[in-house]
């Protein structure tokens, strides 16, 4: 009997879409968690909904297209804009010095002299043109696709906030 | 009748014998040989730091010089590889300060150094002269002044690649005045500014500095001044190459590559502005190696340049080069061997480049004697494929890598088999190839029958079913490292195969459908293996056999598990899943 012979037609299961069922990095689930949880639901989140063509299928791989660490550091534009609700000020800030998201959110928060209390969400323009909130994808892709950032004010009914985001997206 | 030399002429002849396959097999000769060879050796290459021990190296080879290593698997590269995985230098650096007082070079790829590590280098090794650190991390630029100040006959140190921790460019002047080995200088990956007097009076008081690569900070005002005290450069890696609309600055820079007789490679171009490149034209027609990977300048400006490069020998570029830029390339470059083409944008939604397997079929067609090739691009078809493995059957190193996963051939919707199937069919000497595009178990038939001289193959999103990875574990003979990602590949491959498992590198596959059980039935079958699972989810003990792993790396050693690993790694064993 050839080992081929016990090769069936059965097809192996295999879990696709974010290798290891979340990626490395718990901090990095439960950011998103977080998120998922401000926009009503975690299941039916459609991550490939949001415009950009068929390119949004392949964007939830971690460490592909298999470029270098250190050649996308080295590639990428460094300081992005950042804007904050009700303040006159831009600032930038260099999205390459930060290994993830938790540091990142931190130093976006510190840019700005925010507290513990948080009122502020923050938000993203990728290079699609679409307002993403920080946290939802790989932190590799976010760093290659923020293009400027805003600090957006939470209001008391958050749903209704993260609604007319997800419009403005439609439009 | 036994005839044998006497031991100082075996040593004498030996001495000749420089490459680690020809002293490995001089060794297996016989016992007085294997003797002999392991006194005289004084390079050797550990191509897994874990595969072996540093003290089972130190017992057999007493004497070593040069000492290369490597550590994380591959895919460190992508990120596949959590922190804290190790690979960590520096058992290896303090067992050798103490057996080795002469040794004179350390070379490290993917490795965890310290300061500590580095400052042991340097003033453990009296005579030390080349350090290479080649994507490594863990270390800051105060284990760079350690090596500045106390290493006396330093002749080369590079960093390639590396993640350093920059706490300030001071380092550099730690090198003191009486220094004057110099010769190959790479500190490209550093983003600090280091003092330019420091710099300059560094590479005027070394008359052999044949490489010199820059980091960014260093202005393109003052590489000229650089250029000016070093005209015997052979490489150079410029820093940022635009300076605003300067005709000072550009006279300046034409005046001094004129005087760079000497200059085959060059690399750096950091944020290049175009109308600076006409003043590197003199240098041109010496080029052999020239990377403008790490530039945005456009196909007509890249072209430019190019056909002034009839010697180029290997290219690195972005896909900004187009097909029109590759074009010119078949035309004015015949000897080239080596073309890398990078993508400039990686999730871009529109592609805005023209860059599609046209360029590379021009190449593989005006170019014959290209024998390696790394391509990003979006589109790929059979037809191209198999043109470009009929042109160019003496390919040794073949990457291709079309950007969405599972792409089909576009012209006719199929997946790529039969085009891959012809780049094995027809270049016999390939020893690297990576997969992409859409790919049923079939192409993997064809690399088990044709590629007899593969040594190392990546897969990613390929595949149907365990038949796939079988026909690579049973006819690719020469296999040495094999790394897939994503593939439906499970058990029955795996264990159908453990003896191979033996006879390679290593194995690494993640997201594929191996179980815990396997791996536990893989360990027990193959103790001169170490079978890592790598799982952040949690401990395997609660979970059944049928469970499958996130990630499994697996490599022959001959030390046994290892003892420095994080908490989301298991080492198989006989019995259980145990961390040890």
């Amino acid at each position: 009997m050839s080992t081929e012979d016990q090769f069936g037609l059965e097809i192996t299961e295999l879990r696709l879409g974010l290798p290891g069922g979340g990626g490395g990095g718990g901090e990095r689930k439960v950011k998103k968690r977080v998120f998922l949880d401000i926009l009503g639901g975690g299941d039916e989140v459609d991550l490939c909904g949001n415009g950009g063509g068929k390119n949004r299928n392949m964007e939830v791989a971690v460490g592909w297209p298999p470029v270098c660490s250190y050649r996308k550091r080295t590639i990428i534009k460094m300081y992005v804009k950042v804007s904050m609700d009700g303040a006159p000020f831009l600032r930038k800030i260099d999205i390459n010095g930060f290994k993830g998201y938790s540091d990142f959110v931190m130093a976006l928060e510190k840019l700005f002299g925010l507290g513990d209390e948080c009122e502020y969400i923050p938000i993203y323009e990728d290079n699609n043109g679409d307002w993403m909130l920080v946290g939802f994808v790989p932190w590799e892709m976010f760093t290659e696709t923020c293009k400027r950032l805003r600090m957006k004010k939470k209001v008391l009914d958050g749903g209704l906030q993260t609604k007319n985001l997800m419009r403005k997206n439609e439009n | 009748m036994v005839y044998s030399l006497p031991e100082e002429v075996l040593e004498h002849v030996f001495s000749f014998i420089t490459s680690d396959k020809d002293r490995n097999a001089v060794s297996l000769v016989c016992k007085s040989w294997y003797e002999i060879e392991r006194w005289c050796r004084r390079k050797v290459f550990v191509g897994n730091c874990y595969a072996v021990s540093p003290g089972i190296m130190i017992r057999r080879f007493p004497e070593l010089r040069a000492v290369e290593l490597k550590g994380k698997p591959h895919f460190a590269d992508f990120n596949l590889v959590p922190d804290g995985w190790g690979g960590y230098a520096c058992s290896w650096i303090d067992e050798m300060s103490r057996a080795y007082p002469w040794l004179e070079e350390i070379r490290l790829k993917r490795m965890v150094v310290s300061d500590e590590s580095l400052e042991l280098i340097s003033t453990a090794f009296k005579n030390f002269k080349v350090l290479v650190l080649s994507s490594c991390e863990g270390f800051s630029t105060d284990g760079l002044s350690a090596i500045a100040s106390n290493c006396r006959n330093l002749k080369e140190l590079d960093l390639r690649e590396s993640e350093v921790m920059d706490l300030s460019g001071r380092w550099l002047s730690h090198f003191p005045d009486t220094f004057t080995s110099l010769e190959s200088l790479n500190i490209s990956c550093l983003g600090s500014e280091v003092s330019f007097s420091a710099l300059e009076r560094l590479v005027a008081r070394s008359p052999n500095l044949k490489t010199l690569r820059l980091n960014r900070a260093v202005p393109l005002g003052k590489l000229s001044t650089l250029l000016h005290q070093a005209p015997q450069l052979v490489e150079l890696g410029t820093g940022a190459y635009s300076s605003g609309i300067r005709s000072d600055v550009y006279t300046g820079l034409s005046k001094a590559f004129l005087g760079c007789k000497e200059l085959k490679g060059l690399s750096g171009f950091w944020d290049a502005d175009p109308s600076y490149l006409p003043a590197l034209y003199s240098v041109c027609s010496r080029l052999t190696t020239l990377n403008l990977s790490y530039s945005t300048i456009r196909s007509p400006d890249i072209t430019k340049v190019i056909g002034q490069c009839p010697n180029l020998q290997r290219l690195w570029v972005l896909d900004h080069i187009e097909d029109s830029g590759l074009n010119a390339l078949a035309l004015s470059c015949k000897n080239l061997q080596e073309l890398r083409v990078f993508p400039s944008d990686l999730y871009a939604a529109d592609v805005n480049v023209t860059l599609t397997e046209q360029g590379l079929v021009s190449v593989s067609q005006g170019c014959p004697k290209l024998q390696s090739v790394l391509y990003f691009c979006h589109q790929m078809s059979n037809s191209a494929l198999i043109t470009i493995a009929k042109n160019r059957p003496n390919l040794t190193c073949f990457r291709l890598c079309i950007i969405e996963p599972r792409t089909p051939d576009y012209l006719t919707h199929e997946p790529l088999d039969i085009g891959f199937g012809a780049i094995v069919k027809h270049c016999k000497n390939l020893n690297r190839l990576s997969l992409s595009g859409l790919l049923t178990d079939r192409v993997f038939e064809y690399i088990g029958t044709h590629a007899k001289k593969l040594e190392m193959l990546s897969i990613a999103f390929a595949g149907d079913s365990d038949l796939g990875l079988h026909h690579v574990l049973s006819g690719c003979e020469s296999l040495k490292k094999l790394e897939i990602r994503d593939c439906p590949f499970g058990d029955t491959a795996l264990l159908a195969n453990v003896a191979k498992l033996a006879t390679m590198r290593s194995l690494w596959m993640s997201s594929c459908a191996v179980s815990i059980g396997a791996c536990k039935i893989l360990s027990q079958k193959m103790p001169m293996l170490n079978v890592e699972v790598i799982d952040e989810n949690g401990s395997l003990d609660s979970r059944l056999d049928s469970c499958l792993v996130e990630k499994l790396y697996v490599y022959r050693t001959v030390a046994g598990p290892r003892s420095d690993m994080p908490g989301y790694i298991w080492t198989m064993d006989r019995e259980s899943a145990n961390r040890i």
